[in-house]
């Protein structure tokens, strides 16, 4: 079993690929393993959709190759397209064609036939739920629904990975949260790699995270994993608001402690609280140190919270530092 | 090759999920009516031979209106990257949109022998040079139809697929015109390169095999090149 779920499924070994004067992507190694859901985060332009394209075998890697369930996907590419489900961007469909007529062609393409093909696409409309739209056109077709169909036409040969190029973006949250349940729901068998730019979408939904910036990979680790060793662990202090209480001296005191690096006063507008964002130094902490100010000030402690640093800032710093880097 | 067909039978069904079909084959139709019928009693002679040459000049504008949608469509929208994707090649890729098409454009060329039947009540119709024109008309059909999914290929805007297919077909259609204007060995090049001369003989009920591989020729370039263009895509 332990053998199994490490098996590789994906495997990207320096891939590059050069539109023109522009390096789209550098040299990008990583492994995706079976069962696994993975999250491809990046700016825009980073590079995930043409990695995505270049393991789903639509476009050319110009240097470096890529594994898809054993199959190199440049010389073998029909076998290892076989084994995947890909959903692009913006999901393209054939929106003059009924939800039935389409997905009967796509059972088709994949090669099933007849009584196969029936049972196949009964199968995929129950797990997308799709079975009240079936004679609907697919042009009718709210954005959620069509991101239904087009989780549907990627499940049709029951294939082992999913690539998904921003399968939330453009919905509302009632659809997303629809959608990302059923990628999770369908991520319990297969491998999923999906693309997004939404932070919090990642750290419901994926195992594992790959952050490209540049072309470049510059993280690859649980989002756990990124938070605890890129991330800046942060303090909530919230203290009562009283007469006696001097808000301002007590931010001057807090500032001078050693184990603080920044102070950010929030929540002003509380008439009964206010509450300090404390940034401590290379992760020291700053807890008793904050309760000894709070005494001497003669203030009423009300909270001390520690916090992890979120996906966000060490999204915006390592993507940041991508950038910088290009441009020196 | 059973996803060759189903490519095609999709392709050819698209064509009357939508308007295209019904608009280009109602006004192919009305005007090949219009032209025929109005000289034909003029020549007074049962023959179908103006029919195939209004045919096949109607066809420089209409196999292009036919084309143009083929890979240009698939690619505005976004369509061609699932398709690409599937466990299909390229070559088959293309060979059902080709023959796709042709399978509208069979079904106009079907709709047309009312014509012949009609004018055989009317006279002593030949029917060796109709078969032979037939198969003349089928040969160049599918030639442009060729050229015009090259064009389909090169943009992803229809509308300049249209043109560059018209263009090309123009050119072979014409260029035959221009050979009393030339010296006598360019002309010789120009002739042969123009669809009338091959379809002439066709047309007189003379089977020559240098037309049917000439317009088959110029069908197999016309598709190599679709294929070149598609392919590009994985390396710029």
């Amino acid at each position: 079993m332990d053998g199994l779920m490490t098996e590789a499924m994906i495997r990207a070994d320096s891939l590059s690929k050069r539109y023109g004067a522009v390096e789209a992507l550098k040299e990008a190694s990583f492994v995706v393993n079976r069962g696994e859901i993975v999250g491809f985060l990046g700016p825009n332009g980073a590079g995930k959709t043409t990695t995505m394209k270049i393991l789903t075998g639509y476009i050319s890697p110009t240097s470096g190759r890529a594994e898809v369930a054993g199959h190199d996907v440049e010389t073998d590419s029909v076998e290892a397209r076989r084994a995947i489900g890909y959903l692009p961007e913006h999901t393209p469909l054939y929106t003059e064609m009924l939800v039935s007529e389409y997905l009967e062609y796509v059972a088709e393409m994949r090669g099933y036939k007849g009584a196969e093909a029936k049972k196949r696409i009964k199968k995929v409309v129950e797990e997308t739920d799709l079975g009240a739209k079936l004679g609907a056109e697919i042009r009718a077709l709210s954005k959620g629904y069509r991101q239904r169909v087009g989780l549907a036409q990627a499940l049709v040969h029951e294939p082992p990975i999913l690539i998904l190029d921003e399968p939330l973006s453009g919905l509302d949250p009632n659809q997303a949260a629809g959608v990302r349940d059923l990628i999770r729901a369908l991520g319990r068998e297969r491998t999923v790699i999906l693309s997004t730019h939404n932070l919090a979408e990642v750290q419901v939904t994926c195992q594992r995270v790959l952050i490209i910036a540049g072309g470049r990979l510059v993280a690859d680790d649980t989002p756990e994993g990124l938070t605890a060793s890129r991330g800046r662990p942060r303090l909530l202090v919230t203290m009562k608001r009283e007469p006696s209480f001097d808000a301002s001296a007590f931010e001057a005191r807090l500032r001078a402690l050693s184990a603080v690096e920044n102070v950010r006063a929030i929540g002003l507008d509380d008439p009964g609280e206010i509450a300090f964002e404390l940034t401590s130094a290379s992760g020291a902490d700053a807890r008793a140190e904050v309760f000894h100010a709070a005494v001497e000030s003669r203030g009423v402690l009300l909270g001390l919270e520690r916090r992890g640093g979120d996906l966000e800032d060490v999204f915006r710093s390592l993507t940041t530092e991508a950038s910088k880097e290009r441009a020196s | 090759m059973s996803l060759v067909l189903t490519l095609a039978k999709r392709q050819f069904r698209s064509y009357f999920n939508g308007p295209t079909a019904y608009i280009v084959l109602g006004l192919v139709l009305f005007v090949l009516g219009f032209l025929f019928w109005e000289t034909f009693f003029l020549y007074d002679r049962a023959s179908v031979r103006e029919m195939f040459n209004y045919l096949r000049a109607i066809l420089v504008v209409a196999t292009p209106a036919l084309t143009m949608n083929l890979i240009a469509e698939e690619k505005r929208t976004g369509t061609i990257e699932l398709l690409l994707t599937m466990p299909v090649t390229d070559v088959q890729v293309l060979a059902g949109k080709f023959l796709g098409v042709l399978g509208l454009f069979g079904v106009l060329v079907l709709l047309t022998l009312p014509y012949p039947i009609a004018v055989s009540t009317l006279g002593p119709l030949d029917w060796g040079p109709v078969f032979s024109g037939y198969l003349g008309l089928f040969l160049q059909g599918a030639a442009m139809l060729a050229i015009g999914l090259m064009a389909s290929t090169v943009s992803e805007n229809q509308i300049v697929a249209f043109f560059v297919a018209l263009v090309l077909t123009a050119f072979f259609a014409t260029i035959g015109m221009l050979v009393p204007l030339l010296p006598a060995s360019l002309g010789h090049v120009f002739e042969y390169m123009s669809f009338g001369y091959h379809f002439e003989g066709l047309a007189r009920g003379v089977v020559d095999l240098r037309a049917v591989v000439y317009f088959t020729s110029l069908t197999t370039i016309a598709g190599l090149l679709s294929l070149y263009v598609l392919e590009s895509r994985r390396f710029r």
